[in-house]
């Protein structure tokens, strides 16, 4: 009772910033929640359903007080985007899940990602250093993430061979990111003394002046290696021609479908679209990322039933219904 | 034209040519405008961080009363934490708020912008009445959309039918990777020719002003 009582004031409080009747809240709208609260007062082994959804209308609260302007608590039209969200996250929770228990999870070969630690070796046997740049944007794309994600697990292989690293960036949050996950690796590795905080260090903020200088970089070290996982635009040939001329290795991966082609040009592996984002979880072979990419597998699979479900439903004419699942509002 | 407009126009002459001059190997004229270039894009970025971020997007807002903006400011001061090793943790604060939000907010603007959007624009049917045209169309996208996916599908190894279809897939893939290779190399020899241009007219034409 009091949990509902709870519920009720978060409603109420609810109501009051956004302006609606509190009549037509209780009776209408929240009739999901209220349905699903009053479920335990009925079956008693449903208590932590209701503990459960207590506490997502709770956590709910703030975000809609946040959303005033739309003036609804939940938007019902982008629902089968919510349901996507529930399938894909109990995906990766039930994948990482059995990643944990130590149940074998298969992921096929990527051939660019079993060539890192071949080129690192490669860089360590000529004495030259690894040059990897985590892309050229700001940590808020998914790309750059991806890219310091990787950049973790070939700093984990640079500092057990002790070759030396240089990671150029562009942005102060990707210097920051960037240090944070080197030095880490170094530390796990029990390298921690050889960690050079320039190894990760700001060349310039204009896209081209980070080009310029980049390869100049390429030119005068001539490092044996060069890795460039992340979000890449105009630079990406001019970057990827150098390392070529100076006669590194190169691995590239990224998901701008307009930049790859020049990376599939000048470079010996290239990681294309979604293949970035299997690297960290393939390299790193942990749990939690391995449940990640499987759970996209598992998606991936539905999506593709879906399709072929919706392509047969239109082909004969009843996809109507079917196909307004799939709009985006 | 006057002295500054010329003085400009060689300026830029003087660094196109320094860049260019690459091509030829790395020299000291190179790294003179390389430096140039990053000394002068980290100033600005400076500046320009200054006035369109923390001036117009935090102390102005804050100034008229939009105070929750205090928040973002101090998870921004928390970076400054950096600059001392006892308390550097504290910085993790505001990546970790960074990276959290972009995975979040992605998802859900991947989901909508394209995953859903795509899937209903690939339920097509496999014959339309508008004619073989769209027929064949539809089919291709149905066939491309399908194979690619599959070619993305990392949990079983591409042999068999698998295999087949996947490499079906890397055939659409690279097809279009070949139409955005000759689009952007048009739009760069555009810029060439932009480059190339300025040198001729504005810097070769500035010649008959000096001389």
């Amino acid at each position: 009772m009091c949990e509902s009582g709870l519920f009720y004031w978060a409603n109420g409080c609810f109501n009051r910033l956004s302006g609606r009747s509190l009549k037509r809240e209780i009776y209408f709208d929240n009739w999901p929640y209220s349905f699903i609260l009053a479920q335990p007062m009925r079956n008693p082994r449903l208590h932590n359903l209701r503990k459960l959804s207590l506490s997502v209308i709770l956590a709910l609260f703030p975000v809609s007080a946040w959303a005033q302007s739309s003036n609804e608590l939940i938007r019902f039209d982008r629902f089968n985007a919510f349901i996507l969200l529930v399938v894909f996250s109990a995906a990766v929770l039930i994948y990482t899940n059995w990643a944990k228990r130590g149940k074998t999870l298969f992921l096929r070969k990527i051939p660019g990602l079993d060539a890192v630690e071949e080129a690192v070796g490669r860089a360590t046997e000529m004495g030259r250093p690894v040059l990897f740049i985590p892309g050229i944007a700001e940590l808020d794309e998914i790309e750059t993430i991806a890219g310091i994600s990787i950049l973790g697990r070939v700093a984990k292989i640079t500092a057990q061979y002790e070759t030396p690293l240089m990671v150029p960036v562009r942005y102060p949050l990707v210097l920051a990111a960037g240090q944070e996950v080197v030095e880490q690796a170094y530390i796990e590795m029990g390298k921690g003394d050889a960690y050079d905080k320039d190894t990760v260090r700001y060349v310039a903020g204009e896209q081209f002046a980070f080009t310029a200088n980049v390869n100049g970089y390429m030119m005068r070290e001539r490092p044996a290696t060069n890795i460039y996982m992340g979000a890449f635009f105009a630079e990406s040939l001019l970057l990827a021609e150098t390392g070529n001329a100076a006669g590194s290795i190169q691995i590239a991966g990224t998901a701008r479908p307009e930049q790859l082609p020049f990376f599939i040009a000048a470079c010996v592996y290239t990681l294309m679209g979604e293949e970035l984002y299997a690297a960290s979880a393939y390299l790193s072979h942990e749990p939690v990322m391995l449940g990640g990419l499987k759970g996209q597998d598992f998606v991936k699979m539905l999506l593709i039933i879906a399709l072929v479900i919706g392509i047969l439903l239109v082909t004969f004419g009843w996809g109507d219904t079917y196909v307004t699942w799939f709009d985006a509002v | 034209m006057n002295f500054i407009e010329i003085f400009e126009i060689w300026v830029i002459a003087f660094s196109t040519l320094a860049l260019f001059s690459f091509l030829y190997k790395d020299n000291p004229i190179y790294k003179l405008a390389e430096h140039i270039f990053a000394g002068l894009s980290a100033g600005y970025y400076v500046g320009l961080i200054w006035d369109t971020v923390i001036l117009q997007q935090l102390w102005n807002p804050m100034l008229d009363g939009r105070w929750w903006l205090i928040f973002p400011g101090i998870l921004g001061i928390l970076m400054f934490a950096r600059f001392f090793p006892k308390f550097s943790w504290v910085s993790r604060t505001s990546l970790a708020f960074v990276m959290a939000t972009t995975a979040g907010i992605f998802l859900i603007s991947q989901l909508h912008g394209l995953v859903l959007p795509q899937l209903k624009a690939t339920m097509l049917p496999l014959v339309s009445d508008a004619g073989i045209a769209a027929t064949f169309s539809s089919i291709i996208v149905i066939i491309g959309v399908i194979s690619t996916l599959i070619y993305f599908y990392f949990s079983k190894e591409h042999v068999g039918a698998l295999g087949v279809t996947a490499k079906v897939g890397i055939w659409f893939i690279m097809i279009s990777f070949g139409a955005h290779f000759g689009y952007t190399v048009m739009g760069r020899v555009s810029l060439l020719i932009g480059r190339v241009q300025f040198l001729y007219e504005d810097w070769i034409g500035s010649f008959s002003q000096i001389f």
